[in-house]
C-alpha cells in the first residue's frame, strides 16, 4: 500500500444552467480513482456552488498511481429520473509522484465535456503521500522524471546520458468495439479518452523501470505518440533518452556552464534510486554488431525507403539511362553494376538469409514466435544498406567477435539505383547522397598521428555505445563538449500493411484491460514492436554507414491511411564524446563481470584504459567547438560515398563536407555566419486508389521519388539563400487515398565552416531557339538577383568570400555542385552540360521539361518573409541574441478542398505551395504588432484526412527582440543575451491583483510576485465572500456588487514549443503534461461550422492545459507540442468530430530582473507550492 | 474560388490576439466581407501588403473571436475570471469598454423609452433614422437592457453600480447611468420641441438629477435605490409656490433681482418685464413635481414654459446664468422664505439644465 492519494472538492462557478426551470443547477461530484468512488453532497440551486468537501483519501498502489488519472465528475442531481453529467476533469497526478517536481495540485479547472467544450470551472485540492518502497521488483517506477524537453533541462545537470529507451502498449480502440453502436457518443468519447489516459500512464511507467533499470533518473526529449489504426487498434508509443539528472543546487549558474568532468560516478550512483544491474545489461551486450542478419530482412509489406543521407550534392541519381553512367561513375563508382539487388556490404551470410526469407507470400499474419511479418513483398524490392543487422534474434545468439571494432570504418555502402529497371519496379529506393562530415578526421585529414588515438577514442565510445542496442538520443541540444561530429541525416521509412488480428482472446470483456506484452500472448504489440525495430536498425546501419557511432535528434512518426500505415524514422548520425556516457562503461563492466562474458570484459576494459586520452583528445577536440561538429567523421581515404570535401574555413585542419543536414538544433557553439531562415520543400503527388497490398506497393513506388523531389527542392532553395547547412530537418510524408503529401521543414543556414555554396546556374536543353535562350537568361537572372536580395537579407557576408562574388553571385565553377533535374533526358545533354560546365561541381538546373520550368517558377515565387520578420523551425535563430520578453504561441489549421478532382500532380504541387505560403502569409500579418520578430520552432504537420482534403496545422511561438541589437560576433554573448530581455514588457500579460491588499495581508501568497498563484487562496476568499452573503443566489443577492469585483485570480500561463523563455529562468520542473482531448458536436452550424468547432476546441484545449499548470503551481508550459490533431466532418450531418494529443513541460519562471533585484533565494518557489498547499 | 474551397482556417493564440480596428468593425455591425473591403481601402494597413485573402482569413479569425466572447461581454466580470481566452487585463478593459460603447445619435432615440420588446422593433427605423447599422443597433439596445436590469433594483449609486458590474469606465458609466434613469423614470424625450437637445445634454440633465434629487444623493447609507427621485423631496417642492402665490414675496423677490442685474445683462427691460411668468413657470413646475406624468414632462416644460420665452427675448447665456445665479440667491435674503435648503437643491439642478439646455 505504497500511497495515499487525497482528493477535497472545494468549488465551482460559471456552472452551466442544467434546470431550465429555475435557471438554477443542483450539482454535485463524483471523484474516482480506479475502482473508488465518492461523491459529495448535492449543492442545492447555484451555478456556483461551494461544495468544501471533506478530503476523499483514496489508498492505493503506486502503480496505479502511475497509471490511472484522477477523475472527477460533476453531475447536476434530479430527483425524478438520472443525473445528468455536466462534464469531467481528470487530472493526471504523476507529477505529484515526483519528489522535485510538484507538492499539490490546486486550482480551478475547466469542467469539460467531449459534446459541449468547457462548461464551467470547478476547484480542487489533491495531494499525494508516497511511502517509499523499495522493493526491486517494483512494478512502478515513481521519481523518474520526464521531460519533452529535447535538451538537458535548465536547472538540472547531466551526470549521464543513459541512452534510447523506448515501450509501446496496444489496445483496441473504443470506437471499434461493438458497443459503441449502443453508447452515445458521449460515452464512447470518455471511453476513449480515459483509455489513452491510462495507456499513456502505463507507457509511462514502464519507460521510468526501464531508465530504473538503466541507471537512471529521468528521461529527456520524451516523445509520445498515438496511433490510431481504426479497427486494427490503437497504439500508444514512446520514445526518449534516459539520463541521470542532477539539480544544479544554485539554480543561478546558468546550465550551460556546467562542467561535466565534476560529475563523479559513485555520485550518480547514489543518486539515481536503484542502479540495479538488470536483465538490461543482457540485452545490451548481444547487440554487438556482428549478427546473423537474419530475420530482420524479411520485409513483410515493409518496403522501407532506406532514405536520404544528405550528403554533398554532387551526385545525383537519375532513373534514366542515360544519366545512369554518370551518375555511377560520380556517386557509386563500381560496386552498384556488380551487385544490383542489394547493395551494402554484401556480406554472403546476409544475402543468404535476405533472400531466404524475402519471398514468403504469405498473407497472414505471423505468430509471435516468428519475427517476420507478412511478407508480401516481391524479392526484387529491396535494397539493402546496412552493414550489419543486430537482431531481436541475436538475444538467443550471443556470440560476440571483435569485429565490432571494425565497424570504425565502414565500408562504402552505397547502393545506387544502378538499374533503372529494377528502380522502377523496385519498391525500395536509396540514394544515398550522403554527406556527413568529418570525423575525427580519422587520420587523413588531421594528420597520420592523430590517427591511432582517435581510433582509440572511436573505439572507446563506440564500445559503450554498442553495448545499447540503438545507440539513439531524442535530444537535438547537447551539453557542450557531447556531440564531437555530425555525419548527416539518416532517414528510414517503412510501409506495412495494418491487418486485423483476430483473437479470440479479446473478449468484450477484456474492453478495458490493458494488453501488454507482458501479460499477454496477443501477438500485436510484438508486431508492432518488431516494425519499429526494424526501421531501428535501419538506422543504426544508416548511421554506420556515415561512419558515426551515434544517432541523434532521433524521432519517429507514423502515417495512417485506410489500413496502410507509413512508419518513419529519422535522426543524424553523429559521433559523441564518451564524456557522458563513461560511467556507463564502469557499469557495463560491472555487469559483464558478473556475467562472466569475458570477451566483452576485455572490450570495456580496454575502453576505459584509453580513458586519458578520451580526455586528451577531447579537449583537443574542444580548441575548436565553432566548427569540430561539422568535421567529417570518416575516412577521407576511404569514404563511404564521394562527397566534395575542402579544408574547414575556420581552423583550416579538418575536413568538411560542402553541405551539412542534420535534423538536430543548431549547436550554441557553431559559427554561423549571418541569419538563418525557414526554409521547406513541398510536393504533392497523386495516386491511384487501391486497396491493400495493391496499395502498399503503389506508394512504396513513390516513395522514393517523393524523396528525392524534397530533397532536390530543399537543395535549391538553399543555394538560393546562399547557405549551406541545414538544421532541425524534418520530412513528413502523409498519404491519402489518392495522393501522397511531402513537407520537409528545416532551418537554412550559413555555417562558416562549410565552403559558400555555389550559386545555380540554369541550363536550356534545346539552345536553338533564340526566344528560349532569352528566357532562360532571364531566369538566370532572376535567380542571380534573388541569390544577392537574399544574402544581403540574411546578412550572409562570410569575409574570405568576398572576393569571389564580386559583381555576380554566380559562383566559380569549382564551388558549384551539380543538380540534374529531369527524369527522362538524353545523354547527349549530359556530356554537353560537362563541356559547359566543367565536372561534377556545377550545380546546374536544367530546364528540359515543363515540370522543371514549374519547379523554377516555384522555386522563385516563394514569397520572402515581409520586412522585420525572421523564421525558422530550430529553437533559437542564429544571428539573434536580445530576444524581449515578448511572446506568442500560436496554432494554426487550415483544411483545403481539392475542388478539381482531376489535378496533375503540377496542379496538386501548386495547390499545396500556395497553401503553405498563405498561412505563413497569414502569420505574418496577423502578428506583425510585434515586429521586429522571429517565428521560432515553427512546425508544420499535415495530413489527408478525406479524399479530397489537405489539412495543414502550425504550431509556433513568436518572439519579438530588440531591432538595435549591437551586431556581435561573438558566440560567447549568446548565453547571456539569450536569456537577458532588454525590455520588460512583460507585464503586459500580468493582470494587475485587485486583491493585492488582500493577498499582500495573507503571508501565503507573499512568493516575491512569481505568478499569481491560483492556489485555494482566491476560493477561500470566494467562499468567505459567498458566505457573508445570506442570499445564494439571484441578481439582488450583491450589496455593492462585491461579486463582481472579485479581481482577476487567473494566472498569466505562458506557453512555448521553445525549452526556454527568454529573459527569464527556469527554477523548477513540475512534471510533464501530456493531455488527449475528444471534442464531437452535432450541431455544427450552430456552432459557427468547422472553423468555429475548432477555433473553439484548441482555445478549449489551450485553457485545459494552462489551468493544469497553474494548478501545479506553475506559469508557463516549455516545449509544448501539438502531437496530434485529428480533424472529421460531415456536415450532411452536421456533424464533426475533433482529437488533439498535447504536450509539455510545466514549470516555474522568474524573470532575470526580478533575480537580480531579489538576492538569490532558490526556494522560493518549492516554498511557494508548499504553502499553497497549506492554504486550505 | 479559391476561398471558398478554403474548408476551415482557424488561428488560437495562446493570449488571444486582438485587432482593435476589426472589433470596431464588429461592433459597429459590419459584414465580413465589408469589413474586409474597408480595411483593404484603409490606408493603415497599406505597408502591409496585405492581399484580400489574408485581409479574409483574418477578419474572420477575428469576428469568430468576438463571437466567443460575447458571450462574456455580457458579464463583464467574468471576463476576468474566465479560462478560455488569456486576455491581458488592460486588453480585457478594452473589450469590455468598447463593447459597451453606444452612439450618442442611437442612445438620444431610445432615451426615456421602454427598454421593452416593443422599442426592440423599431430598431429598423432607428437604424434608419441614425445611420447606424442595424446589428449595432440591437447589441446597443440589448447593452442598455442587460445594464438596466442588472442595476435597477441594486441599492447604492447608480453610476457606481454600473461601474462595478460592467467594469466600465467613469464617464461610460455616467452614460449609461443616465440612460437607466431616463429609461426607468421614462422622460420624454421624444417631443419634436426637444428634438435640438443632444444625447449629452441630457445626459448632463440626468447627472444632474440622480446627483441632488435622489435618496442616495441625500443619504448614503444605501437604503434606497438610486434610480428613483426622491419621494419626499417632490412632495416638498409644493412649499415653494410660496414664492409665487404670496404676492409681496414675489415683488420682493423680483425687485432683488432686478437691483442685482441692473446693468449687467442686456435683456434687461425684457427680463423685468417677464420676471413674474418665469418665476411662475420655475415654481409650477416644481410644483407638479408630486405627478409621476409632470415628471416625465420635466425637460419638455423646462423648455416651453422657460427656456423659449427666454430665447424669443434674445438672452444671451451670460444674462441666463447671472439671472439665475441671482433668482436662486436672491430668494434666501426674503425674510418670510423658510426653505432655504430644499429651494437650493431644487434651483442647483434647474439652473445646471437650464444652461446645458439653453443652445440652439
Amino acid at each position: 500500500m505504497p500511497g495515499k492519494l487525497k482528493a477535497k472538492i472545494v468549488a465551482g462557478r460559471h456552472l452551466p444552467v442544467m434546470d431550465r426551470a429555475s435557471d438554477l443547477t443542483d450539482a454535485f461530484v463524483e471523484v474516482k480513482f480506479g475502482n473508488t468512488t465518492f461523491k459529495t453532497d448535492v449543492y442545492p440551486k447555484s451555478l456556483n456552488p461551494q461544495w468544501n468537501s471533506e478530503w476523499f483519501k483514496f489508498e492505493v498502489d503506486d502503480e496505479d498511481l502511475q497509471d490511472e488519472p484522477l477523475q472527477i465528475t460533476v453531475l447536476d442531481h434530479d430527483t425524478y429520473s438520472a443525473n445528468d453529467a455536466i462534464g469531467k476533469v481528470y487530472i493526471d497526478i504523476d507529477p505529484l509522484l515526483s519528489s522535485e517536481a510538484a507538492t499539490v495540485i490546486s486550482g480551478w479547472f475547466p469542467i469539460y465535456d467531449t459534446i459541449h467544450g468547457i462548461r464551467g470551472e470547478i476547484n480542487v485540492l489533491v495531494k499525494v503521500e508516497l511511502f517509499n518502497d523499495l522493493n526491486r521488483f517494483r512494478q512502478s517506477s515513481c521519481g523518474v522524471k520526464f521531460f519533452c524537453t529535447t535538451s538537458i533541462p535548465r536547472c538540472y545537470r547531466a551526470v549521464m546520458v543513459h541512452g534510447f529507451v523506448e515501450e509501446l502498449v496496444v489496445n483496441e480502440d473504443p470506437e471499434y468495439q461493438w458497443i459503441d453502436r449502443i453508447r452515445t457518443p458521449r460515452a464512447s468519447n470518455e471511453a476513449r479518452q480515459r483509455l489513452i489516459s491510462l495507456m499513456s500512464g502505463e507507457l509511462q511507467r514502464k519507460i521510468g523501470l526501464k531508465v530504473l533499470e538503466m541507471g537512471g533518473n529521468a528521461v529527456v526529449g520524451y516523445l509520445q505518440c498515438f496511433d490510431l489504426e481504426g479497427e486494427s487498434g490503437l497504439v500508444v508509443r514512446a520514445i526518449g533518452t534516459a539520463c541521470t539528472l542532477d539539480k544544479l543546487s544554485n539554480t543561478y549558474t546558468p546550465a550551460t556552464a556546467i562542467n561535466p568532468c565534476n560529475s563523479s560516478p559513485s555520485k550518480d550512483i547514489k543518486d539515481s534510486p536503484q542502479a540495479v544491474p538488470s536483465a538490461l545489461g543482457c540485452r545490451s551486450t548481444h547487440s554487438s554488431p556482428v549478427h546473423s542478419a537474419s530475420s530482420r530482412l524479411s520485409q513483410g509489406f515493409s518496403v522501407s525507403v532506406p532514405t536520404l543521407l544528405f550528403a554533398g550534392m554532387k551526385h545525383r541519381h537519375r532513373s534514366s539511362d542515360g544519366p545512369r553512367a554518370r551518375q555511377c561513375r560520380a556517386g557509386f563508382g563500381e560496386e552498384a553494376p556488380g551487385v544490383p539487388l542489394s547493395s551494402g556490404p554484401p556480406t554472403p551470410l546476409r544475402a543468404q538469409t535476405f533472400s531466404s526469407f524475402s519471398p514468403s507470400k504469405s498473407y497472414s499474419r505471423q505468430s509471435s514466435s516468428s519475427d517476420t511479418e507478412l511478407s508480401l513483398t516481391p524479392k526484387t524490392a529491396r535494397i539493402c544498406l546496412s552493414p550489419s543487422s543486430p537482431t531481436l534474434q541475436s538475444k538467443s545468439s550471443p556470440i560476440p567477435t571483435t569485429k565490432a571494432l571494425r565497424s570504425t570504418t565502414p565500408p562504402p555502402l552505397h547502393v545506387s539505383q544502378s538499374d533503372t529497371a529494377m528502380l522502377r519496379k523496385s519498391v525500395s529506393f536509396s540514394e544515398d547522397l550522403l554527406l556527413a562530415a568529418s570525423g575525427m578526421g580519422s587520420g587523413g585529414s588531421a594528420g597520420k598521428e592523430a590517427g591511432p588515438l582517435k581510433a582509440l577514442l572511436r573505439q572507446q565510445t563506440q564500445t559503450a555505445l554498442e553495448q545499447r542496442e540503438f545507440p539513439f538520443f531524442t535530444l537535438t541540444s547537447f551539453p557542450p563538449g557531447f556531440l564531437l561530429h555530425v555525419g548527416g541525416v539518416v532517414s528510414a521509412r517503412s510501409v506495412k500493411l495494418l491487418d486485423r488480428i483476430h483473437n479470440p482472446a479479446l473478449g468484450n470483456t477484456r474492453s478495458y484491460k490493458l494488453l501488454d506484452w507482458n501479460s499477454f500472448t496477443a501477438d500485436e504489440p510484438e508486431t508492432r514492436d518488431a516494425w519499429w525495430e526494424e526501421i531501428r536498425q535501419e538506422i543504426k546501419s544508416h548511421a554506420k554507414a556515415l561512419g558515426c557511432h551515434a544517432v541523434v535528434g532521433y524521432s519517429e512518426s507514423t502515417s495512417i491511411c485506410e489500413e496502410v500505415c507509413i512508419l518513419s524514422a529519422s535522426g543524424t548520425a553523429a559521433i559523441l564524446s564518451s564524456r557522458f556516457m563513461q560511467d556507463s562503461a564502469l557499469d557495463t563492466e560491472h555487469r559483464l563481470s558478473r556475467q562472466q562474458a569475458s570477451v566483452f570484459t576485455s572490450g570495456a576494459e580496454k575502453g576505459e584504459g584509453d580513458m586519458g586520452s578520451t580526455a586528451s583528445l577531447g579537449f583537443e577536440d574542444l580548441m575548436s567547438p565553432g566548427c569540430a561538429f561539422c568535421h567529417i567523421p570518416y575516412d577521407e581515404l576511404n569514404m563511404p560515398f564521394p562527397a566534395q570535401l575542402t579544408y574547414c574555413h575556420c581552423c583550416r585542419r579538418y575536413k568538411v563536407p560542402d553541405v551539412l543536414f542534420t535534423t538536430i538544433d543548431l549547436p550554441t557553439e557553431a559559427n554561423v555566419t549571418g541569419k538563418g531562415c525557414l526554409i521547406q520543400a513541398r510536393l504533392c503527388r497523386t495516386k491511384k486508389k487501391a486497396q491493400g497490398e495493391g496499395n502498399a506497393t503503389a506508394i512504396s513506388n513513390l516513395l522514393p521519388f517523393l524523396e528525392y523531389e524534397l530533397h532536390t527542392q530543399l537543395m535549391n532553395k538553399l543555394k538560393l539563400r546562399s547557405m549551406n547547412a541545414l538544421f532541425g530537418l524534418r520530412i513528413q510524408i502523409s498519404v491519402g487515398e489518392n495522393m501522397l503529401l511531402g513537407l520537409a521543414s528545416a532551418t537554412g543556414v550559413y555555417l562558416t565552416a562549410l565552403p559558400s555554396p555555389g550559386g545555380i546556374q540554369i541550363a536550356g536543353k534545346t539552345p536553338s531557339d533564340i526566344t528560349y535562350e532569352q528566357h532562360i537568361s532571364n531566369m538566370q537572372k532572376k535567380i542571380n538577383d534573388t541569390i544577392a536580395k537574399n544574402k544581403e537579407l540574411y546578412e550572409i557576408n562570410p569575409p574570405d568570400l568576398v572576393e569571389e562574388v564580386i559583381g555576380s553571385p554566380i559562383p566559380e565553377p569549382r564551388q558549384r555542385s551539380r543538380l540534374f533535374r529531369s527524369h527522362s533526358e538524353s545523354s547527349d545533354e549530359v556530356s554537353e552540360l560537362d563541356l559547359s560546365h566543367g565536372k561534377k561541381d556545377a550545380f546546374v538546373l536544367e530546364i528540359d521539361d515543363t515540370d522543371a520550368v514549374e519547379d523554377i517558377h516555384s522555386l522563385l515565387t516563394d514569397a520572402p518573409t515581409p520586412p522585420g520578420f525572421y523564421s525558422c523551425n530550430t529553437e533559437i535563430m542564429p544571428g539573434i541574441y536580445n530576444w524581449t520578453s515578448a511572446l506568442q504561441m500560436f496554432t494554426s489549421v487550415r483544411v483545403f478542398r481539392l475542388s478539381n478532382v482531376n489535378l496533375t500532380n503540377q496542379g496538386l504541387n501548386k495547390v499545396f505551395n500556395d497553401l503553405c505560403e498563405n498561412l505563413l502569409k497569414s502569420l505574418y500579418f496577423k502578428l506583425r504588432s510585434m515586429v521586429p520578430c522571429c517565428l521560432c520552432h515553427v512546425n508544420f504537420t499535415v495530413a489527408v484526412p478525406e479524399d479530397e482534403l489537405i489539412q495543414v496545422a502550425v504550431t509556433a511561438v513568436a518572439m519579438s527582440f530588440d531591432k538595435d541589437q549591437t551586431q556581435e560576433n561573438g558566440r560567447q554573448s549568446i548565453d547571456k543575451n539569450l536569456m537577458k530581455a532588454i525590455t520588460e514588457n512583460e507585464d503586459q500579460l500580468q493582470f494587475p491583483l485587485e486583491l493585492s491588499a488582500e493577498s499582500s495581508s495573507n503571508p501565503l501568497n507573499s512568493a516575491k510576485g512569481l505568478s499569481e498563484v491560483s492556489g485555494p487562496l482566491p476560493s477561500a476568499r470566494v467562499s468567505s465572500l459567498e458566505k457573508a452573503s445570506p442570499l445564494p443566489e439571484g441578481r439582488s443577492r450583491s450589496l455593492r456588487s462585491n461579486r463582481s469585483y472579485a479581481g482577476s485570480s487567473v494566472t498569466v500561463v505562458k506557453m512555448t514549443p521553445l525549452s526556454f523563455i527568454p529573459g527569464t529562468k527556469i527554477i523548477k520542473y513540475l512534471g510533464i503534461i501530456n493531455m488527449f482531448f475528444i471534442r464531437e458536436t452535432t450541431s455544427l452550424r450552430e456552432e459557427g461550422g468547422v472553423s468555429g468547432f475548432l477555433h473553439s476546441f484548441i482555445a478549449e484545449v489551450f485553457a485545459m492545459v494552462r489551468a493544469h499548470v497553474a494548478a501545479l503551481g506553475g506559469n508557463a508550459v516549455v516545449s509544448y507540442n501539438m502531437k496530434e490533431c485529428v480533424f472529421m466532418e460531415n456536415p450532411n450531418k452536421n456533424q464533426a468530430q475533433c482529437l488533439i494529443n498535447v504536450s509539455g513541460d510545466a514549470v516555474i519562471f522568474v524573470r532575470e530582473s526580478e533575480l537580480e533585484a531579489t538576492p538569490p533565494q532558490p526556494h522560493s518557489a518549492s516554498a511557494q507550492t508548499s504553502s499553497s498547499g497549506e492554504g486550505t | 474560388m479559391r476561398r471558398m474551397s478554403m474548408e476551415l482556417d482557424v488561428f488560437v493564440g495562446n493570449t488571444t490576439i486582438i485587432d482593435e480596428e476589426v472589433y470596431q468593425l464588429w461592433l459597429d455591425g459590419h459584414s465580413v466581407s465589408d469589413a474586409v473591403r474597408m480595411r483593404l481601402e484603409s490606408d493603415a494597413l497599406s505597408e502591409c501588403e496585405a492581399s484580400g485573402e489574408v485581409l479574409h482569413s483574418d477578419t474572420m479569425d477575428q469576428y469568430r473571436t468576438f463571437q466567443m466572447c460575447e458571450r462574456l461581454l455580457h458579464c463583464p466580470s467574468k471576463l476576468a475570471n474566465q479560462l478560455l481566452f488569456q486576455i491581458p487585463a488592460h486588453r480585457q478593459a478594452m473589450l469590455i469598454e468598447r463593447y459597451y460603447e453606444f452612439d450618442h445619435t442611437f442612445a438620444r432615440e431610445v432615451l426615456g423609452k421602454k427598454l421593452s420588446k416593443g422599442t426592440k422593433k423599431d430598431l429598423d427605423d432607428i437604424s434608419l433614422k441614425t445611420g447606424v447599422a442595424l446589428k449595432s443597433c440591437r447589441r446597443q439596445f440589448d447593452n442598455f437592457k442587460r445594464v438596466f436590469k442588472v442595476v435597477e433594483e441594486l441599492k447604492g449609486p447608480l453610476v457606481e453600480n454600473v461601474q462595478h458590474h460592467f467594469l466600465l469606465s467613469d464617464s461610460l458609466a455616467r452614460d449609461y447611468a443616465a440612460v437607466v434613469f431616463f429609461a426607468n423614470s421614462r422622460f420624454e424625450t421624444g417631443k419634436r420641441k426637444l428634438q435640438y437637445l443632444s444625447f449629452q445634454d441630457f445626459a448632463f440633465c440626468a447627472g444632474q438629477l440622480i446627483s441632488y434629487w435622489t435618496v442616495g444623493a441625500v443619504d448614503n447609507m444605501m437604503e434606497d435605490m438610486d434610480v428613483d427621485l426622491e419621494k419626499e423631496f417632490l412632495h416638498d417642492l409644493k412649499d415653494l409656490k410660496v414664492l409665487v402665490n404670496d404676492k409681496d414675496m414675489l415683488d420682493q423677490h423680483k425687485s432683488l433681482v432686478c437691483y442685482q442685474l441692473k446693468g449687467k445683462i442686456k435683456a434687461f427691460s425684457e427680463m423685468e418685464a417677464n420676471f413674474k411668468n418665469l418665476s411662475r413657470a420655475l415654481i409650477n413646475i416644481a410644483s407638479k413635481l408630486t405627478n409621476t406624468k409632470d415628471v416625465r414632462d420635466l425637460f419638455i416644460d423646462l423648455v416651453e414654459k422657460f427656456i423659449e420665452p427666454c430665447r424669443s427675448d434674445k438672452w444671451t447665456v451670460g444674462d441666463l446664468t447671472l439671472f439665475l445665479t441671482h433668482y436662486t440667491s436672491t430668494a434666501h435674503t426674503l425674510e418670510m422664505f423658510r426653505f432655504q435648503i430644499l429651494w437650493e437643491r431644487y434651483m442647483g439642478v434647474i439652473k445646471s439644465c437650464i444652461l446645458k439646455m439653453y443652445h440652439d
